[in-house]
This record gives C-alpha cells, sequence and structure tokens, in this order.
C-alpha cells in the first residue's frame, strides 16, 4: 500500500490525485497531497509511474500497513526504479518496452512433459 | 449544483471495453461521455497488466483452425460465430491505435501489434479518445440506470467523488443508450487492478432487468508472491513450489497449477523460487514486465535464488466466464438501449465453460466495446437521444433502503461478509451441494440487510461503498446459486460432489432477480451451435 509522500521533493502537481484509480489522496491548498484513504490502496505503483519527481513509495504488502523508514529507502535508489525501467518521461528510449516477449516467458517455462511409456 | 449532461452515447466504465466502445461511438460521430469510477488510464485490470489479444491473420484456414482449437476446449458452451467475429474485429482495429502507442518493431522488423504493457494501452487510449471528442468524467462512478416508461434505457446518474465535498456532486447523463463496461466482479479479492471491480454495473442492468449467464464460471485463481498483487503468470511459468517442509509439491504437466497449489495452501504455507528462468530472460523481465520485480526488490528477496511464501488470489468473474447475458450480435442486453461490452458481459459466447483470459478476453473487451458504441449511435440517429422525457430511477439497495436506515458501518460488515463466502479456496475451487446451500443462506441474509438498512452515508466515498457493497452481495448471490444448480463439474466449475462432466447438462444457465434469486437452463441450447 502507498506509505510516502516526500514532501521535499513533490512538486505539488497533484497529478497523483488524478490518476489513483482508487482515489487514495486528497489535494491540499499549498503544500503536497495527503494520504486520505490508505485502506482503498490497490498496490498498482501506478502513482509512481505517473510522478515525475519519484516522491511516492508504494510497500509491496497488499494487505496491511508496514513501518517504513523514509531515509533508506531515498538511500537505497528504489524510488523512480518503476518508471525508469518503463522508459517514461524523461526515460524514453532507455529501457526499450520488451513485452512483446512475454509469450516467450510461457512458452520457456513450461515444464517438459514426459514422453508417454509406450 | 449538479452536473446535467445531454448526449448521444453513455459509457460506464473507462477500462479496455469502455475505451474502445467510446472511440468507436466518437468515430461514428456520435456525442459520447464516458464516465468512469477510477481515473481513464489506470482504472481496471488492463491498466495494471498487459494484454495479449487473439490475433490470428485474415487466412481462412488459420482462422477456421483458430476457432475450431479454441471451441474444442470450450466444453460446449462457446459459438464459433463470436469467436470468428472478434478475431477479425480485433485484427482489423488494435493496429488503429498507433498513433497513441508505440508499437515494438520484432525481430521480423514487423510492429507487434497483439501485446501490449497495459499502462502506456490505457494511457493511449484515453489520449485516443480524447483526440476523437470523447468527454470523460474521472472519479465519477455510476450508481443507477433511469429507465422510459417503455423500459428502454433512458441514462445513468452518479457522483462526481472529487468535487462538491462532503458528499460529491451528483451527475445525471440523459443518452440514447448506454454500454455498460465496468469489468468482471473480483470480489475485493487482492486481484491486481481490481478494486473498482465490484459488480456495479452487474447490480445497475439487474435492478434495470437484465438477466446474467455463466455466473457459476468464476473460479479463476492466479499466483502472487504471498502479500502482494502481483498476479502476472508469464514469470511463474517457471516456478517450482514447496511446502513448509521444503518438499517440493508436485503440480503436474498442466501450466495451471491452482488445484495442487490451493490443496497445498489449505493445509499450510506453501513457497516457490524462479530459478529455472534462464538468465537472459532474468535479465530482461523488467523491461518485459516492470512492476513484477518492484516487490521482491522491495522486501529483500532474489526470487531467482531464494524461495518466497506466495498466495493464490481469486478472480472472481474477471478471468471467469460469466456476466450479463447478450440478446444480439451488438452486444445488447435483456433492457432495450443497454448494452454491455467487455467483462461486464458473459464471454460464454467466446470462451465458454473455459478461461478466455491469455488471449480471448482482450480480444473480446475491444470487439465488444467497439459493437456496442456503433450499436447506440445507429441507435441515437434513429430514436433520437429523448432526453425531455420522463426517466424513473431503478436504484434499490445502498442508495434507497426499504426499511429503518441503519448508522453502522454495514459497508464494511457486508463486504466482509462476502469475502467469507467468495473467496476461500475450499468454498469456491472445491464446491459442494451442503456448503454452497450454507453460503446462499448467508448471502440471502445479507441482501436483506443491504435492502432494508444499507444507506448511502453523508461523504462520496461512502456513497460508492454502499452501492459496491450491494452489487458485491448481489453477484455472490447469483454466483452462488447458479454453482448450486449445475450439478457437474465443468471447465471452471468444479464440484467435489459431482466430480464428472454430464453431457445432460451442455447449456448454459441463467440467472437473475434481486429480492427471490432465480437460476435455470437457457433455451437457446448453445451446444446446437457448435460447428
Ligand atoms: C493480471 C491479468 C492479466 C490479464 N492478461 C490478459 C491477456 O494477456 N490476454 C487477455 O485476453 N486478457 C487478459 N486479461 C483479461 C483482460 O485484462 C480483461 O478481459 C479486460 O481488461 C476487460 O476489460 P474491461 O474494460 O471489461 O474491464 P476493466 O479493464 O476491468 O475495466 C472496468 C472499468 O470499469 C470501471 N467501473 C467499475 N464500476 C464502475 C462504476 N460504478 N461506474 C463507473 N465506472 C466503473 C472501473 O473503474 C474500470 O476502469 C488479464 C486480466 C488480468 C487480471
Ligand atoms: S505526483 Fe508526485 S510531485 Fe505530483 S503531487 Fe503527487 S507526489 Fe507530488
Ligand atoms: S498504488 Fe495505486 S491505488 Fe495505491 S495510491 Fe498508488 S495509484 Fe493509488
Amino acid at each position: 500500500m502507498i506509505e510516502l509522500i516526500l514532501a521535499d521533493r513533490c512538486t505539488d502537481c497533484d497529478t497523483c490525485v488524478q490518476v489513483c484509480p482508487t482515489n487514495v489522496f486528497d489535494a491540499r491548498p499549498g503544500g503536497p497531497p495527503v494520504i486520505a484513504r490508505q485502506e482503498d490502496c490497490q498496490t498498482c505503483f501506478l502513482c509512481e509511474l505517473y510522478c515525475q519527481s519519484d516522491a511516492l513509495y508504494v510497500a509491496p504488502n497488499c494487505d496491511e500497513p508496514v513501518a517504513v523508514d523514509a531515509g533508506a529507502i531515498v538511500a537505497s535508489g528504489l524510488l523512480g526504479q518503476f518508471r525508469r525501467d518503463s522508459g517514461w518521461h524523461e526515460w524514453a528510449g532507455q529501457s526499450p518496452n520488451l513485452h512483446w516477449r512475454m509469450g516467450e516467458l510461457f512458452a520457456r517455462g513450461r515444464k517438459p512433459v514426459a514422453a508417454p511409456t509406450p | 449544483m449538479a452536473l446535467q449532461i445531454e448526449t448521444d452515447v453513455l459509457v460506464i466504465g473507462g477500462g479496455l471495453a469502455g475505451c474502445w466502445a467510446a472511440i468507436a461511438a466518437a468515430e461514428a460521430g456520435a456525442d459520447v461521455i464516458l464516465a468512469d469510477k477510477g481515473y481513464c488510464g489506470t482504472s481496471g485490470v488492463t491498466a495494471t497488466a498487459g494484454p495479449n489479444h487473439w490475433w490470428v491473420p485474415p487466412d481462412a484456414e488459420k482462422r477456421t483452425q483458430a476457432v475450431r482449437d479454441r471451441n474444442n476446449r470450450a466444453l460446449g458452451l462457446a459459438d464459433p460465430r463470436w469467436m470468428a467475429r472478434i478475431i477479425d474485429t480485433t485484427w482489423r482495429t488494435l493496429p488503429t491505435l498507433a498513433d497513441y502507442y508505440q508499437h515494438s518493431i520484432t525481430d521480423g522488423g514487423v510492429p507487434h501489434y497483439q501485446s501490449l504493457r497495459g499502462p502506456e494501452y490505457l494511457r493511449a487510449l484515453r489520449r485516443y479518445a480524447e483526440v476523437r471528442g470523447v468527454r470523460i468524467l474521472d472519479h465519477s462512478p455510476a450508481l443507477e440506470l433511469l429507465l422510459h416508461a417503455d423500459g428502454a434505457v433512458a441514462g445513468a446518474r452518479g457522483l462526481r467523488r472529487q468535487e462538491g465535498p462532503p458528499t460529491g456532486r451528483d451527475w445525471t447523463v440523459r443518452a440514447a443508450g448506454v454500454v455498460v463496461a465496468t469489468g468482471g466482479c473480483a470480489f475485493l479479492s487482492k486481484l491486481l487492478g481490481s478494486r473498482n471491480n465490484t459488480g456495479d454495473g452487474h447490480l445497475m442492468a439487474a435492478e434495470a432487468g437484465a438477466r446474467l449467464s455463466g455466473m457459476e464460471f468464476s473460479t479463476y485463481h492466479t499466483v502472487a508472491e504471498r502479500h502482494s498483487t502481483q498476479t502476472r503468470s508469464a514469470p511463474y511459468a517457471f516456478a517450482d513450489y514447496f511446502d513448509a517442509e521444503g518438499r517440493e509439491i508436485d503440480t503436474g504437466a498442466d501450466p495451471d497449477v491452482t488445484l495442487p497449489i490451493a490443496r497445498a495452501l489449505l493445509a499450510g504455507p506453501v513457497y516457490a523460487t524462479l530459478a529455472r528462468m534462464p538468465a537472459d530472460l532474468r535479465a530482461i523481465l523488467p523491461q518485459i514486465q516492470p512492476a513484477i520485480l518492484l516487490p521482491f526488490q522491495r522486501q529483500g528477496i532474489d526470487p531467482f535464488t531464494q524461495r518466497f511464501a506466495i498466495t493464490l488470489h481469486g478472480e472472481g468473474t474477471v478471468r471467469g466466464t460469466g456476466g450479463l447475458r447478450l440478446t444480439d450480435e451488438d452486444c445488447q442486453t435483456d433492457v432495450p438501449g443497454l448494452y454491455a461490452a467487455g467483462d461486464a458481459a458473459t464471454r460464454e459466447l467466446i470462451a465458454g465453460a473455459v478461461s478466455g483470459g491469455g488471449a480471448q478476453n482482450s480480444a473480446w473487451a475491444l470487439s465488444s466495446g467497439t459493437w456496442a458504441g456503433q450499436a447506440v449511435v445507429r441507435l441515437a440517429r434513429v430514436r433520437g437521444r429523448r432526453a425531455r422525457e420522463v426517466a424513473e430511477a431503478t436504484g434499490g439497495a445502498g442508495l434507497r433502503p426499504a426499511g429503518t436506515p441503519d448508522a453502522a458501518d454495514l459497508n464494511g460488515q457486508l463486504a466482509e461478509g462476502v469475502r467469507a463466502e467468495m473467496l476461500p479456496y475450499d468454498k469456491i475451487l472445491f464446491r459442494r451441494a451442503p456448503v454452497l446451500t450454507r453460503s446462499l443462506d448467508t448471502l440471502d441474509g445479507l441482501w436483506r440487510v443491504a435492502r432494508d438498512h444499507l444507506t448511502p452515508g453523508a461523504d462520496a466515498t461512502s456513497r460508492v461503498r454502499a452501492r459496491e457493497a450491494a452489487a458485491l452481495v448481489a453477484c455472490a448471490r447469483w454466483t452462488t446459486a447458479t454453482a448450486l444448480l449445475r450439478t457437474e463439474s465443468r471447465g471452471l466449475h468444479r464440484r467435489e460432489d459431482a466430480a464428472a462432466l454430464d453431457p445432460g447438462q451442455a447449456h448454459r444457465l441463467l440467472s437473475g432477480g434481486l429480492d427471490r434469486v432465480w437460476v435455470t437452463p437457457d433455451a437457446t441450447a448453445a451446444s446446437a451451435q457448435v460447428a
């Protein structure tokens, strides 16, 4: 679930308020949005994908809120990874969209079927 | 002040099906309103995934073969003509997105159209729709349908949840016809991207007089890391599974591991590793599915060398096949002027008793949306908008309690009550008559509470939640009642107490009703249509 809005990175653009499909955030005049309805978060990471300031952190646990250490998360370099890997915004052209190779995962992952005994 | 709009076409839901419906209608020159509960672009189960479409070139032999293959797997409940139609419509329509989606150029130098990344796909559809003049209302869930005195649909009502605090701002849209594209009902499981898919469209349509079909085929499950939502099955093709003692679980040769894994999860924790994935694929996995590794990295798990706990998320009707019954080739429901598209509609026509996930469902969402959008435009030309005629609101439970309103948090109680019947693996995957009967009893009780006492509440969120709660209970009752009546096992519907397929039950089951739920065999014999 969404756990953090980093106020020092946030530019107060309110994009996350608009794009969150489950309406988790509330805009606030003159400041960063607030996480108003964390329990509605569907842990989809899409707010991170749209936040060009990498000011949001979604913890992977979809079942319950978890304690997070903002300093450690900033230091980890994990912020913005979804955007980078997706090649969004300033990363356009730097991370190719290889989604078309998804079928290869299915095909090569399939366990070999044991040959039928004659 | 409430928002009042008159238009030709109203599309409810802005996922894959709703977007294609709106685009097709706007392309045909109509005024179109699209209202989504969330944000059109991130909402719905496609936005968080990446669908592969059924993609067969216009070669008569190849297409006949593709239809025959799928029809053979559909266990007698599909219709080859509908399959052929979605193959053709998908082939012709999907490349029209090229101005808004950068299709990958594959090794052969040809654009790869059929498989798209979810967030980019939905972002592209939104742009396409906007450029064509569709007016999009984000964060604007529909709450109920409006009907003319002659029974035809007249429009809908809902609220804009980010305006007019605290109650939200009401909206009313009058239209010549309405497309319901609200997705499947996932019963608030943690299936990726499904939080908004609570069956609202099913309930609204049923209140207006529509029937459903195939609700028993609602048992699809997908593996994910224990506490994560990432139900993306492709990387798990490489998974090996273990129990708490470290013994490998035999999942057999079938790529669908649901039953052995569910049995193991009922006995205790289950662990997986993706160690079999070769290095070349590990290296590009973030470019194939950028979100899949996030939960691992954020917990310090290396899924390629370590074992991690997993779960199975139920999908309800999402990658099941049940939904609103269609009466004609335009995807009209039993209610004149009301059309259903995508996962909100039954997908028995194209997938029968098995899941259409993996290729058919997205082709269906695109095609059914396109046809429904075009049909409403034709309706608007013939009948006009009829916007000045009196129309009646149809919403009941969660909007207008029949008895004394209850101030308690019934939304949460009802939702939890539904989850307790619709998510446990033993109740859904290993169905038995006595358990189904008890579930139905419990759900009938929840319905009476919803009908008599559930009140909208004073703020925008609880107004939406109340309708969701009513919809969840309604969908759970149709599903359970239908599962009880199908006394055999067929495809996704599996009965412990009737494990064999019964040739005498090769028909679809219709369901419906609010106060009294009913189930009945569909008189149009699907098996007779098998080529
Ligand atoms: C993980 C996953 C992977 C998949 N992969 C594939 C694949 O590879 N190939 C394939 O063919 N299929 C696949 N599918 C299935 C495919 O994604 C669906 O068939 C498709 O998304 C259906 O589109 P839809 O528009 O009907 O529903 P959705 O995309 O779910 O959209 C429903 C929309 O309705 C809105 N809504 C709900 N209630 C209301 C209301 N009251 N008012 C207004 N709006 C409302 C929601 O906010 C949402 O935006 C996959 C599904 C999942 C879950
Ligand atoms: S999208 Fe990012 S920068 Fe914009 S308001 Fe939200 S957190 Fe701040
Ligand atoms: S993870 Fe998804 S649901 Fe949660 S806050 Fe971000 S966009 Fe909203």
